[in-house]
Protein backbone atom coordinates (compact mmCIF):
# COMPACT_ATOMS: atom_id res chain seq x y z
CA UNK A 1 0.00 0.00 0.00
CA UNK A 2 1.08 3.59 -0.53
CA UNK A 3 2.66 4.27 2.85
CA UNK A 4 4.78 1.14 2.74
CA UNK A 5 8.50 1.13 2.56
CA UNK A 6 9.40 0.68 -1.08
CA UNK A 7 11.73 -2.17 -0.19
CA UNK A 8 8.96 -4.20 1.48
CA UNK A 9 8.29 -6.08 -1.76
CA UNK A 10 11.95 -7.04 -1.96
CA UNK A 11 11.66 -8.50 1.53
CA UNK A 12 9.00 -10.92 0.28
CA UNK A 13 11.09 -11.66 -2.78
CA UNK A 14 14.24 -12.36 -0.79
CA UNK A 15 14.01 -16.20 -1.03
CA UNK A 16 13.62 -15.92 -4.77
CA UNK A 17 16.47 -13.44 -5.15
CA UNK A 18 18.87 -15.61 -3.13
CA UNK A 19 17.80 -18.73 -5.03
CA UNK A 20 18.07 -16.93 -8.34
CA UNK A 21 21.61 -15.76 -7.65
CA UNK A 22 22.99 -18.88 -5.99
CA UNK A 23 21.20 -21.72 -7.77
CA UNK A 24 20.40 -20.28 -11.18
CA UNK A 25 22.48 -17.28 -12.23
CA UNK A 26 25.77 -18.44 -10.75
CA UNK A 27 25.49 -22.03 -12.09
CA UNK A 28 24.41 -20.71 -15.47
CA UNK A 29 27.54 -18.60 -15.83
CA UNK A 30 29.72 -21.24 -14.18
CA UNK A 31 28.64 -23.88 -16.67
CA UNK A 32 29.50 -21.56 -19.55
CA UNK A 33 32.95 -21.06 -18.03
CA UNK A 34 33.39 -24.78 -17.31
CA UNK A 35 32.57 -25.58 -20.92
CA UNK A 36 35.84 -23.85 -21.86
CA UNK A 37 37.87 -25.83 -19.35
CA UNK A 38 39.20 -29.26 -18.63
CA UNK A 39 37.92 -30.23 -15.20
CA UNK A 40 37.84 -33.72 -13.70
CA UNK A 41 36.93 -32.80 -10.08
CA UNK A 42 40.44 -33.71 -8.84
CA UNK A 43 42.42 -30.72 -10.06
CA UNK A 44 41.39 -27.12 -10.53
CA UNK A 45 39.64 -26.36 -13.85
CA UNK A 46 42.18 -25.62 -16.60
CA UNK A 47 41.12 -23.12 -19.25
CA UNK A 48 41.39 -24.72 -22.68
CA UNK A 49 39.50 -22.27 -24.88
CA UNK A 50 37.32 -23.78 -27.56
CA UNK A 51 38.94 -27.20 -27.32
CA UNK A 52 35.86 -28.97 -25.92
CA UNK A 53 33.66 -27.57 -28.66
CA UNK A 54 36.18 -28.42 -31.36
CA UNK A 55 36.36 -31.97 -30.08
CA UNK A 56 32.55 -32.17 -29.99
CA UNK A 57 32.06 -31.16 -33.58
CA UNK A 58 35.10 -32.69 -35.23
CA UNK A 59 36.15 -35.69 -33.23
CA UNK A 60 33.20 -37.16 -31.37
CA UNK A 61 31.02 -39.66 -33.18
CA UNK A 62 29.02 -40.39 -30.02
CA UNK A 63 28.03 -36.73 -29.84
CA UNK A 64 26.93 -36.64 -33.46
CA UNK A 65 24.93 -39.82 -33.02
CA UNK A 66 23.41 -38.56 -29.77
CA UNK A 67 22.51 -35.17 -31.25
CA UNK A 68 20.84 -36.84 -34.23
CA UNK A 69 18.88 -39.25 -32.02
CA UNK A 70 17.76 -36.36 -29.81
CA UNK A 71 16.51 -34.33 -32.78
CA UNK A 72 14.69 -37.34 -34.24
CA UNK A 73 13.12 -38.02 -30.87
CA UNK A 74 11.96 -34.44 -30.30
CA UNK A 75 10.68 -33.92 -33.83
CA UNK A 76 8.62 -37.11 -33.77
CA UNK A 77 7.39 -37.05 -30.17
CA UNK A 78 6.27 -33.43 -29.89
CA UNK A 79 4.15 -33.19 -33.07
CA UNK A 80 2.60 -36.63 -32.54
CA UNK A 81 1.74 -35.79 -28.96
CA UNK A 82 0.23 -32.41 -29.81
CA UNK A 83 -1.85 -33.74 -32.70
CA UNK A 84 -3.12 -36.68 -30.66
CA UNK A 85 -3.88 -34.48 -27.63
CA UNK A 86 -5.77 -32.00 -29.79
CA UNK A 87 -7.67 -34.77 -31.57
CA UNK A 88 -8.80 -36.31 -28.29
CA UNK A 89 -9.71 -32.89 -26.88
CA UNK A 90 -11.93 -32.21 -29.91
CA UNK A 91 -13.67 -35.58 -29.45
CA UNK A 92 -14.16 -34.85 -25.75
CA UNK A 93 -15.42 -31.33 -26.36
CA UNK A 94 -19.01 -32.36 -26.85
CA UNK A 95 -22.02 -32.59 -24.61
CA UNK A 96 -21.18 -36.07 -23.42
CA UNK A 97 -22.17 -37.80 -20.26
CA UNK A 98 -19.23 -39.13 -18.27
CA UNK A 99 -16.91 -36.56 -19.86
CA UNK A 100 -15.21 -36.20 -16.48
CA UNK A 101 -14.63 -39.94 -16.26
CA UNK A 102 -12.89 -39.97 -19.64
CA UNK A 103 -10.92 -36.84 -18.87
CA UNK A 104 -9.70 -38.38 -15.63
CA UNK A 105 -8.85 -41.70 -17.27
CA UNK A 106 -6.77 -39.95 -19.92
CA UNK A 107 -5.06 -37.81 -17.36
CA UNK A 108 -3.88 -40.63 -15.09
CA UNK A 109 -0.89 -41.54 -17.32
CA UNK A 110 0.31 -37.92 -17.24
CA UNK A 111 0.41 -38.02 -13.46
CA UNK A 112 2.29 -41.31 -13.24
CA UNK A 113 4.22 -41.34 -16.51
CA UNK A 114 7.34 -39.61 -15.27
CA UNK A 115 7.91 -42.18 -12.55
CA UNK A 116 10.48 -44.93 -12.59
CA UNK A 117 7.75 -47.51 -11.95
CA UNK A 118 6.16 -46.71 -15.30
CA UNK A 119 9.50 -46.86 -17.10
CA UNK A 120 9.98 -50.28 -15.50
CA UNK A 121 6.50 -51.29 -16.66
CA UNK A 122 7.44 -50.20 -20.18
CA UNK A 123 10.39 -52.57 -20.16
CA UNK A 124 8.05 -55.42 -19.36
CA UNK A 125 5.26 -54.66 -21.77
CA UNK A 126 7.62 -54.09 -24.73
CA UNK A 127 9.83 -57.10 -23.95
CA UNK A 128 10.12 -59.83 -26.62
CA UNK A 129 7.44 -61.88 -24.87
CA UNK A 130 5.81 -58.88 -23.20
CA UNK A 131 2.24 -57.66 -23.18
CA UNK A 132 2.43 -55.72 -26.46
CA UNK A 133 3.77 -58.66 -28.45
CA UNK A 134 1.29 -61.03 -26.81
CA UNK A 135 -1.47 -58.63 -27.87
CA UNK A 136 -0.11 -58.34 -31.42
CA UNK A 137 -0.06 -62.12 -31.75
CA UNK A 138 -3.61 -62.38 -30.41
CA UNK A 139 -4.88 -60.21 -33.27
CA UNK A 140 -2.74 -62.02 -35.81
CA UNK A 141 0.35 -59.86 -36.18
CA UNK A 142 3.99 -60.82 -36.01
CA UNK A 143 5.71 -59.91 -32.73
CA UNK A 144 8.00 -56.89 -33.03
CA UNK A 145 11.57 -56.77 -31.79
CA UNK A 146 11.11 -53.54 -29.80
CA UNK A 147 14.40 -53.21 -27.97
CA UNK A 148 16.69 -55.09 -30.35
CA UNK A 149 16.00 -52.92 -33.37
CA UNK A 150 17.45 -49.38 -33.22
CA UNK A 151 14.45 -47.76 -34.95
CA UNK A 152 11.88 -49.43 -32.72
CA UNK A 153 13.75 -48.80 -29.48
CA UNK A 154 13.50 -45.03 -29.80
CA UNK A 155 9.87 -45.37 -30.74
CA UNK A 156 9.02 -47.17 -27.48
CA UNK A 157 10.15 -44.03 -25.67
CA UNK A 158 8.09 -41.86 -27.99
CA UNK A 159 5.13 -44.12 -27.20
CA UNK A 160 5.72 -43.71 -23.47
CA UNK A 161 5.53 -39.93 -23.79
CA UNK A 162 2.59 -40.11 -26.22
CA UNK A 163 0.81 -42.14 -23.58
CA UNK A 164 1.09 -39.05 -21.40
CA UNK A 165 -0.90 -36.82 -23.77
CA UNK A 166 -3.38 -36.03 -20.96
CA UNK A 167 -1.98 -32.77 -19.65
CA UNK A 168 -1.68 -31.25 -23.12
CA UNK A 169 -5.21 -32.50 -23.82
CA UNK A 170 -6.67 -30.86 -20.70
CA UNK A 171 -5.13 -27.54 -21.72
CA UNK A 172 -6.56 -27.89 -25.23
CA UNK A 173 -9.94 -28.87 -23.83
CA UNK A 174 -10.10 -25.80 -21.58
CA UNK A 175 -9.33 -23.62 -24.61
CA UNK A 176 -11.94 -25.37 -26.77
CA UNK A 177 -14.59 -24.94 -24.10
CA UNK A 178 -13.95 -21.22 -23.89
CA UNK A 179 -14.73 -20.64 -27.59
CA UNK A 180 -17.94 -18.68 -28.14
CA UNK A 181 -20.53 -21.15 -29.51
CA UNK A 182 -22.34 -18.48 -31.52
CA UNK A 183 -19.38 -18.37 -33.89
CA UNK A 184 -20.14 -21.93 -34.98
CA UNK A 185 -23.85 -21.18 -35.35
CA UNK A 186 -23.08 -18.19 -37.54
CA UNK A 187 -20.70 -20.28 -39.62
CA UNK A 188 -23.19 -23.10 -40.09
CA UNK A 189 -25.88 -20.63 -41.21
CA UNK A 190 -23.38 -19.45 -43.82
CA UNK A 191 -23.10 -23.06 -44.93
CA UNK A 192 -19.76 -23.99 -43.38
CA UNK A 193 -19.25 -27.68 -42.67
CA UNK A 194 -17.68 -29.08 -39.54
CA UNK A 195 -14.22 -29.37 -41.02
CA UNK A 196 -14.35 -25.81 -42.39
CA UNK A 197 -15.45 -24.52 -38.98
CA UNK A 198 -12.64 -26.42 -37.33
CA UNK A 199 -9.98 -25.05 -39.67
CA UNK A 200 -11.23 -21.46 -39.82
CA UNK A 201 -12.69 -20.95 -36.34
CA UNK A 202 -11.37 -23.50 -33.87
CA UNK A 203 -7.72 -23.67 -34.91
CA UNK A 204 -7.10 -19.92 -35.10
CA UNK A 205 -8.75 -19.34 -31.73
CA UNK A 206 -6.66 -21.95 -29.94
CA UNK A 207 -3.31 -21.00 -31.47
CA UNK A 208 -2.17 -19.43 -28.16
CA UNK A 209 -2.48 -22.78 -26.36
CA UNK A 210 -0.99 -24.65 -29.30
CA UNK A 211 1.97 -22.33 -28.99
CA UNK A 212 2.16 -22.78 -25.22
CA UNK A 213 1.98 -26.58 -25.47
CA UNK A 214 4.53 -26.60 -28.27
CA UNK A 215 7.12 -24.70 -26.24
CA UNK A 216 6.55 -26.64 -23.02
CA UNK A 217 6.57 -30.05 -24.69
CA UNK A 218 9.63 -29.22 -26.75
CA UNK A 219 11.71 -27.99 -23.81
CA UNK A 220 10.67 -31.09 -21.90
CA UNK A 221 11.37 -33.53 -24.75
CA UNK A 222 14.89 -32.18 -25.21
CA UNK A 223 15.57 -33.03 -21.57
CA UNK A 224 14.19 -36.57 -21.63
CA UNK A 225 16.24 -38.72 -19.28
CA UNK A 226 14.24 -41.25 -17.23
CA UNK A 227 12.68 -43.07 -20.18
CA UNK A 228 15.80 -44.03 -22.11
CA UNK A 229 17.92 -44.38 -18.97
CA UNK A 230 15.64 -47.03 -17.46
CA UNK A 231 13.99 -48.60 -20.49
CA UNK A 232 16.85 -48.99 -22.97
CA UNK A 233 19.97 -47.65 -21.22
CA UNK A 234 20.67 -45.69 -24.38
CA UNK A 235 20.94 -48.79 -26.56
CA UNK A 236 20.90 -50.68 -28.82
CA UNK A 237 23.81 -49.19 -30.79
CA UNK A 238 23.25 -45.87 -28.99
CA UNK A 239 19.92 -45.52 -30.80
CA UNK A 240 18.28 -44.08 -27.67
CA UNK A 241 21.35 -42.34 -26.31
CA UNK A 242 19.75 -38.92 -25.92
CA UNK A 243 21.95 -35.91 -25.11
CA UNK A 244 20.87 -35.64 -21.44
CA UNK A 245 22.13 -39.20 -20.89
CA UNK A 246 25.39 -38.43 -22.64
CA UNK A 247 25.79 -35.35 -20.42
CA UNK A 248 25.03 -37.41 -17.32
CA UNK A 249 27.56 -40.07 -18.27
CA UNK A 250 30.31 -37.55 -19.04
CA UNK A 251 29.67 -35.58 -15.85
CA UNK A 252 28.81 -38.19 -13.24
CA UNK A 253 30.39 -41.38 -14.53
CA UNK A 254 33.54 -40.13 -16.28
CA UNK A 255 33.71 -36.93 -14.18
CA UNK A 256 34.64 -34.89 -17.23
CA UNK A 257 32.78 -31.81 -16.02
CA UNK A 258 34.21 -29.44 -18.64
CA UNK A 259 33.26 -31.61 -21.58
CA UNK A 260 29.82 -32.37 -20.11
CA UNK A 261 29.22 -28.63 -19.67
CA UNK A 262 30.09 -28.04 -23.32
CA UNK A 263 27.51 -30.65 -24.40
CA UNK A 264 24.97 -29.09 -22.04
CA UNK A 265 25.60 -25.70 -23.61
CA UNK A 266 25.14 -27.02 -27.13
CA UNK A 267 21.86 -28.59 -26.03
CA UNK A 268 20.85 -25.35 -24.30
CA UNK A 269 21.63 -23.27 -27.40
CA UNK A 270 19.60 -25.62 -29.59
CA UNK A 271 16.60 -25.38 -27.24
CA UNK A 272 16.96 -21.63 -27.05
CA UNK A 273 17.28 -21.21 -30.82
CA UNK A 274 14.15 -23.27 -31.42
CA UNK A 275 12.26 -21.41 -28.68
CA UNK A 276 13.26 -18.08 -30.22
CA UNK A 277 12.21 -19.29 -33.68
CA UNK A 278 8.86 -20.33 -32.21
CA UNK A 279 8.42 -16.94 -30.51
CA UNK A 280 9.51 -15.06 -33.59
CA UNK A 281 7.24 -17.04 -35.90
CA UNK A 282 4.33 -16.84 -33.45
CA UNK A 283 3.45 -13.34 -34.63
CA UNK A 284 2.53 -14.88 -37.98
CA UNK A 285 0.37 -17.70 -36.72
CA UNK A 286 -0.69 -17.10 -33.13
CA UNK A 287 -3.93 -15.16 -32.78
CA UNK A 288 -4.57 -13.21 -29.61
CA UNK A 289 -8.15 -12.05 -29.13
CA UNK A 290 -8.44 -8.28 -29.24
CA UNK A 291 -5.09 -8.00 -30.99
CA UNK A 292 -5.07 -5.74 -34.05
CA UNK A 293 -2.32 -7.60 -35.84
CA UNK A 294 -4.41 -10.58 -36.92
CA UNK B 1 -60.19 -25.37 -47.64
CA UNK B 2 -59.46 -26.06 -44.04
CA UNK B 3 -58.82 -29.66 -44.99
CA UNK B 4 -56.39 -28.57 -47.62
CA UNK B 5 -54.49 -26.37 -45.23
CA UNK B 6 -54.48 -29.06 -42.61
CA UNK B 7 -53.13 -31.66 -45.01
CA UNK B 8 -50.53 -29.19 -46.25
CA UNK B 9 -49.59 -28.43 -42.69
CA UNK B 10 -49.33 -32.05 -41.75
CA UNK B 11 -47.23 -32.74 -44.85
CA UNK B 12 -44.87 -29.96 -43.86
CA UNK B 13 -44.89 -31.23 -40.31
CA UNK B 14 -44.06 -34.68 -41.59
CA UNK B 15 -41.16 -33.26 -43.57
CA UNK B 16 -39.91 -31.47 -40.49
CA UNK B 17 -40.30 -34.67 -38.53
CA UNK B 18 -38.36 -36.62 -41.12
CA UNK B 19 -35.55 -34.08 -41.12
CA UNK B 20 -35.58 -33.94 -37.36
CA UNK B 21 -35.48 -37.69 -36.88
CA UNK B 22 -32.73 -37.92 -39.49
CA UNK B 23 -30.85 -35.32 -37.55
CA UNK B 24 -31.34 -37.03 -34.19
CA UNK B 25 -30.32 -40.30 -35.79
CA UNK B 26 -27.17 -38.66 -37.10
CA UNK B 27 -26.58 -37.12 -33.69
CA UNK B 28 -27.05 -40.44 -32.01
CA UNK B 29 -24.74 -42.14 -34.51
CA UNK B 30 -22.19 -39.41 -33.88
CA UNK B 31 -22.46 -39.83 -30.14
CA UNK B 32 -22.11 -43.61 -30.39
CA UNK B 33 -19.00 -43.16 -32.52
CA UNK B 34 -17.52 -40.75 -30.02
CA UNK B 35 -18.25 -43.00 -27.06
CA UNK B 36 -16.82 -46.01 -28.89
CA UNK B 37 -13.62 -44.16 -29.75
CA UNK B 38 -13.28 -42.69 -26.26
CA UNK B 39 -13.80 -46.07 -24.63
CA UNK B 40 -11.36 -47.90 -26.90
CA UNK B 41 -8.65 -45.26 -26.39
CA UNK B 42 -9.39 -45.18 -22.66
CA UNK B 43 -9.02 -48.93 -22.32
CA UNK B 44 -5.82 -48.94 -24.38
CA UNK B 45 -4.45 -46.19 -22.15
CA UNK B 46 -5.35 -47.78 -18.87
CA UNK B 47 -4.76 -51.42 -19.75
CA UNK B 48 -1.00 -51.35 -19.07
CA UNK B 49 -1.76 -50.12 -15.53
CA UNK B 50 -4.51 -52.68 -15.03
CA UNK B 51 -2.24 -55.43 -16.35
CA UNK B 52 0.53 -54.24 -14.02
CA UNK B 53 -1.70 -54.68 -10.98
CA UNK B 54 -2.77 -58.17 -12.09
CA UNK B 55 0.77 -59.17 -13.05
CA UNK B 56 2.12 -58.21 -9.62
CA UNK B 57 0.09 -61.13 -8.23
CA UNK B 58 1.27 -63.58 -10.87
CA UNK B 59 4.04 -66.12 -10.69
CA UNK B 60 7.22 -65.29 -12.57
CA UNK B 61 6.48 -67.73 -15.37
CA UNK B 62 2.98 -66.36 -15.89
CA UNK B 63 4.05 -62.71 -16.32
CA UNK B 64 5.39 -63.32 -19.81
CA UNK B 65 2.75 -65.81 -20.89
CA UNK B 66 -0.58 -64.40 -19.75
CA UNK B 67 -1.74 -61.14 -21.35
CA UNK B 68 -4.90 -61.13 -19.24
CA UNK B 69 -5.51 -59.33 -15.97
CA UNK B 70 -6.45 -62.29 -13.74
CA UNK B 71 -3.57 -64.35 -12.37
CA UNK B 72 -4.09 -68.09 -12.86
CA UNK B 73 -2.25 -68.91 -9.65
CA UNK B 74 -2.50 -65.75 -7.53
CA UNK B 75 0.45 -65.30 -5.22
CA UNK B 76 1.68 -62.66 -2.81
CA UNK B 77 5.21 -63.88 -3.38
CA UNK B 78 6.18 -60.75 -5.34
CA UNK B 79 5.03 -58.47 -2.54
CA UNK B 80 6.56 -60.45 0.29
CA UNK B 81 9.95 -60.93 -1.33
CA UNK B 82 9.91 -57.53 -3.00
CA UNK B 83 9.27 -55.78 0.31
CA UNK B 84 12.38 -57.42 1.77
CA UNK B 85 14.49 -56.16 -1.18
CA UNK B 86 17.98 -57.37 -1.99
CA UNK B 87 19.46 -54.75 0.36
CA UNK B 88 19.70 -54.83 4.19
CA UNK B 89 16.72 -52.42 4.23
CA UNK B 90 13.07 -53.14 3.60
CA UNK B 91 11.03 -51.25 1.05
CA UNK B 92 9.41 -49.49 4.02
CA UNK B 93 12.69 -47.67 4.64
CA UNK B 94 12.65 -46.37 1.07
CA UNK B 95 9.06 -45.22 1.50
CA UNK B 96 9.93 -43.30 4.64
CA UNK B 97 12.97 -41.80 2.90
CA UNK B 98 10.74 -40.66 0.04
CA UNK B 99 8.32 -38.97 2.43
CA UNK B 100 11.27 -37.41 4.21
CA UNK B 101 12.30 -35.85 0.91
CA UNK B 102 8.81 -34.96 -0.28
CA UNK B 103 7.16 -33.40 2.77
CA UNK B 104 9.80 -30.76 3.68
CA UNK B 105 10.13 -29.95 -0.01
CA UNK B 106 6.40 -29.39 -0.43
CA UNK B 107 6.23 -27.23 2.71
CA UNK B 108 9.24 -25.16 1.64
CA UNK B 109 7.76 -24.71 -1.82
CA UNK B 110 4.38 -23.61 -0.48
CA UNK B 111 5.82 -21.03 1.93
CA UNK B 112 8.47 -19.53 -0.32
CA UNK B 113 6.32 -19.44 -3.46
CA UNK B 114 3.44 -17.78 -1.59
CA UNK B 115 5.70 -15.08 -0.14
CA UNK B 116 7.35 -14.37 -3.50
CA UNK B 117 4.05 -14.36 -5.39
CA UNK B 118 2.63 -11.95 -2.79
CA UNK B 119 5.63 -9.69 -3.25
CA UNK B 120 5.26 -9.65 -7.04
CA UNK B 121 1.48 -9.25 -7.10
CA UNK B 122 0.98 -6.64 -4.36
CA UNK B 123 4.05 -4.39 -4.09
CA UNK B 124 6.01 -1.94 -6.14
CA UNK B 125 9.72 -1.92 -5.60
CA UNK B 126 12.97 -1.20 -7.43
CA UNK B 127 13.94 -3.69 -10.18
CA UNK B 128 10.48 -5.27 -10.16
CA UNK B 129 10.40 -5.59 -13.94
CA UNK B 130 13.89 -7.03 -14.11
CA UNK B 131 13.09 -9.57 -11.43
CA UNK B 132 9.85 -10.60 -13.05
CA UNK B 133 11.64 -11.08 -16.37
CA UNK B 134 14.19 -13.20 -14.48
CA UNK B 135 11.32 -15.31 -13.16
CA UNK B 136 10.00 -15.91 -16.67
CA UNK B 137 13.53 -16.66 -17.90
CA UNK B 138 14.04 -19.29 -15.18
CA UNK B 139 10.73 -20.78 -16.23
CA UNK B 140 12.09 -21.41 -19.70
CA UNK B 141 15.67 -22.21 -18.69
CA UNK B 142 16.40 -25.92 -19.17
CA UNK B 143 17.76 -27.43 -15.94
CA UNK B 144 20.32 -29.35 -17.92
CA UNK B 145 22.49 -26.25 -18.24
CA UNK B 146 22.71 -25.48 -14.51
CA UNK B 147 22.94 -29.02 -13.18
CA UNK B 148 26.71 -29.53 -13.16
CA UNK B 149 27.66 -26.30 -11.35
CA UNK B 150 24.80 -26.87 -8.89
CA UNK B 151 26.36 -30.22 -8.10
CA UNK B 152 29.72 -28.51 -7.53
CA UNK B 153 28.12 -25.90 -5.26
CA UNK B 154 26.47 -28.59 -3.15
CA UNK B 155 29.73 -30.52 -3.02
CA UNK B 156 31.55 -27.44 -1.74
CA UNK B 157 28.82 -26.90 0.86
CA UNK B 158 29.32 -30.51 1.99
CA UNK B 159 25.71 -31.38 1.20
CA UNK B 160 26.29 -34.41 -1.02
CA UNK B 161 24.53 -37.59 0.08
CA UNK B 162 22.02 -35.58 2.08
CA UNK B 163 18.55 -34.32 1.20
CA UNK B 164 19.59 -30.67 1.38
CA UNK B 165 20.26 -30.35 -2.39
CA UNK B 166 16.73 -31.60 -2.96
CA UNK B 167 15.11 -29.35 -0.34
CA UNK B 168 16.93 -26.03 -0.39
CA UNK B 169 16.43 -24.82 -3.98
CA UNK B 170 12.67 -25.42 -3.65
CA UNK B 171 12.56 -23.64 -0.30
CA UNK B 172 14.06 -20.63 -2.11
CA UNK B 173 11.18 -20.52 -4.61
CA UNK B 174 13.30 -22.35 -7.17
CA UNK B 175 10.26 -23.71 -9.01
CA UNK B 176 9.50 -20.56 -10.94
CA UNK B 177 6.49 -22.20 -12.45
CA UNK B 178 4.62 -22.30 -9.16
CA UNK B 179 5.45 -18.67 -8.39
CA UNK B 180 4.13 -17.68 -11.78
CA UNK B 181 0.93 -19.66 -11.26
CA UNK B 182 0.30 -18.05 -7.86
CA UNK B 183 1.03 -14.55 -9.19
CA UNK B 184 -1.54 -15.07 -11.94
CA UNK B 185 -4.06 -16.28 -9.38
CA UNK B 186 -3.39 -13.40 -6.98
CA UNK B 187 -3.75 -10.79 -9.70
CA UNK B 188 -7.31 -11.97 -10.27
CA UNK B 189 -8.25 -11.53 -6.59
CA UNK B 190 -9.56 -8.05 -5.66
CA UNK B 191 -7.55 -6.20 -3.03
CA UNK B 192 -10.50 -4.79 -1.02
CA UNK B 193 -10.22 -7.16 1.89
CA UNK B 194 -6.46 -6.71 2.19
CA UNK B 195 -6.84 -2.92 2.14
CA UNK B 196 -9.54 -3.10 4.81
CA UNK B 197 -7.26 -5.21 6.99
CA UNK B 198 -4.42 -2.74 6.52
CA UNK B 199 -6.67 0.18 7.45
CA UNK B 200 -7.60 -1.73 10.60
CA UNK B 201 -3.93 -1.84 11.50
CA UNK B 202 -2.74 -5.24 10.27
CA UNK B 203 0.80 -5.31 8.95
CA UNK B 204 1.65 -6.97 5.64
CA UNK B 205 2.65 -10.28 7.21
CA UNK B 206 -0.65 -10.51 9.08
CA UNK B 207 -2.51 -9.56 5.91
CA UNK B 208 -0.67 -12.25 3.99
CA UNK B 209 -1.31 -14.97 6.56
CA UNK B 210 -4.89 -14.17 7.52
CA UNK B 211 -6.38 -12.67 4.35
CA UNK B 212 -4.34 -13.66 1.30
CA UNK B 213 -3.46 -17.26 2.12
CA UNK B 214 -7.09 -18.34 2.69
CA UNK B 215 -8.10 -16.73 -0.61
CA UNK B 216 -5.15 -18.34 -2.36
CA UNK B 217 -5.92 -21.79 -0.96
CA UNK B 218 -7.25 -23.52 -4.13
CA UNK B 219 -4.17 -22.52 -6.13
CA UNK B 220 -1.88 -23.32 -3.23
CA UNK B 221 -3.33 -26.82 -2.94
CA UNK B 222 -2.66 -27.36 -6.66
CA UNK B 223 0.92 -26.24 -6.16
CA UNK B 224 1.43 -28.64 -3.25
CA UNK B 225 -0.13 -31.55 -5.12
CA UNK B 226 1.98 -31.04 -8.22
CA UNK B 227 5.14 -30.66 -6.18
CA UNK B 228 4.22 -33.84 -4.32
CA UNK B 229 3.78 -35.77 -7.58
CA UNK B 230 6.90 -34.43 -9.24
CA UNK B 231 9.04 -35.11 -6.20
CA UNK B 232 7.66 -38.63 -5.81
CA UNK B 233 8.58 -39.21 -9.46
CA UNK B 234 11.92 -37.43 -9.34
CA UNK B 235 14.75 -39.73 -10.28
CA UNK B 236 17.62 -37.64 -11.60
CA UNK B 237 17.92 -35.48 -8.47
CA UNK B 238 18.36 -38.40 -6.05
CA UNK B 239 20.48 -40.23 -8.65
CA UNK B 240 23.00 -37.39 -8.65
CA UNK B 241 22.96 -36.46 -4.97
CA UNK B 242 22.14 -39.56 -2.93
CA UNK B 243 24.80 -42.25 -2.83
CA UNK B 244 24.16 -44.38 0.27
CA UNK B 245 21.51 -47.03 -0.11
CA UNK B 246 20.06 -46.33 3.33
CA UNK B 247 19.01 -42.87 2.10
CA UNK B 248 17.52 -44.03 -1.21
CA UNK B 249 14.00 -42.93 -2.14
CA UNK B 250 11.74 -45.44 -3.92
CA UNK B 251 12.71 -44.26 -7.41
CA UNK B 252 16.35 -45.23 -6.82
CA UNK B 253 15.34 -48.40 -4.95
CA UNK B 254 13.31 -49.53 -7.96
CA UNK B 255 16.21 -48.88 -10.29
CA UNK B 256 18.41 -50.88 -7.94
CA UNK B 257 15.92 -53.74 -7.87
CA UNK B 258 15.81 -54.02 -11.67
CA UNK B 259 19.59 -54.05 -11.73
CA UNK B 260 19.90 -56.81 -9.15
CA UNK B 261 16.90 -59.09 -9.52
CA UNK B 262 15.30 -58.53 -12.84
CA UNK B 263 16.79 -61.43 -14.73
CA UNK B 264 14.70 -63.93 -12.80
CA UNK B 265 12.28 -62.39 -10.27
CA UNK B 266 10.03 -60.20 -12.28
CA UNK B 267 7.05 -60.23 -9.95
CA UNK B 268 9.13 -58.65 -7.18
CA UNK B 269 9.90 -55.67 -9.37
CA UNK B 270 6.32 -55.36 -10.57
CA UNK B 271 4.89 -55.63 -7.06
CA UNK B 272 7.16 -52.84 -5.82
CA UNK B 273 6.27 -50.75 -8.87
CA UNK B 274 2.60 -51.07 -7.90
CA UNK B 275 3.36 -50.01 -4.32
CA UNK B 276 5.43 -47.07 -5.47
CA UNK B 277 2.60 -45.82 -7.69
CA UNK B 278 -0.05 -46.28 -5.01
CA UNK B 279 0.47 -43.02 -3.05
CA UNK B 280 0.46 -40.91 -6.20
CA UNK B 281 -2.67 -42.63 -7.50
CA UNK B 282 -4.45 -42.27 -4.16
CA UNK B 283 -3.64 -38.57 -3.93
CA UNK B 284 -4.70 -38.03 -7.51
CA UNK B 285 -8.10 -39.64 -7.08
CA UNK B 286 -8.75 -37.81 -3.81
CA UNK B 287 -7.86 -34.44 -5.27
CA UNK B 288 -8.26 -34.69 -9.03
CA UNK B 289 -10.28 -31.46 -9.19
CA UNK B 290 -7.19 -29.51 -8.12
CA UNK B 291 -5.01 -31.15 -10.73
CA UNK B 292 -7.39 -30.50 -13.60
CA UNK B 293 -8.07 -26.92 -12.42
CA UNK B 294 -4.36 -26.38 -11.92
CA UNK B 295 -3.38 -27.32 -15.43
CA UNK B 296 -6.39 -25.71 -17.07
CA UNK B 297 -5.70 -22.38 -15.43
CA UNK B 298 -1.95 -22.24 -15.24
CA UNK B 299 -0.91 -24.72 -17.85
CA UNK B 300 1.43 -27.27 -16.36
CA UNK B 301 3.86 -29.49 -18.12
CA UNK B 302 3.37 -33.18 -17.65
Amino acid sequence: MSGDNKFLGLFYLSPFIIGLLVFTALPFLASLYLSFTNYNLMNEPVFTGLQNYIRLFTNDRTFRKSLWVTLVYVFTTVPLKLVFALFMAVILNYKLKFINVFRTAYYVPSILGGSIAIAVLWRYIFADVGLVNMGLQLIGFEPVNWFGDPTNALFTITLLRLWQFGSAMVIFLAALQSIDKTLYEAASIDGAGKWTSFVYITLPLITPVIFFNLIMQMVQAFQEFNGPYIITQGGPLKSTYLLPIYIYDEAFKRFDMGYASAIAWVLFLIIMALTLIAFWSSRHWVYYAGDKRS
Amino acid sequence: MTDHILSQNSAAARDVDVVRSRETRRHRFNAVLRYALLTVVGLLMLYPLIWLIGASFKTNSEIFSNPGFWPEHPTLDGYIRGWKTSTPYSFGTFFINTLWIVIPKVIGTAISCTAVAYGFARFDFPFKKVLFSALIATLLLPNVVTRIPQYLIFRDLGWLDSYLPLWVPSALAGDAFFVFMLVQFLRAIPRDMEEAARVDGANTIQTLVFIVVPLLMPALISVCLFQFMWTMNDFLGPLIYISSVEKYPISLALKLSIDTTEAFEWNRVLAMSVLSLAPALAVFFLAQKYFIDGISSGGIKG
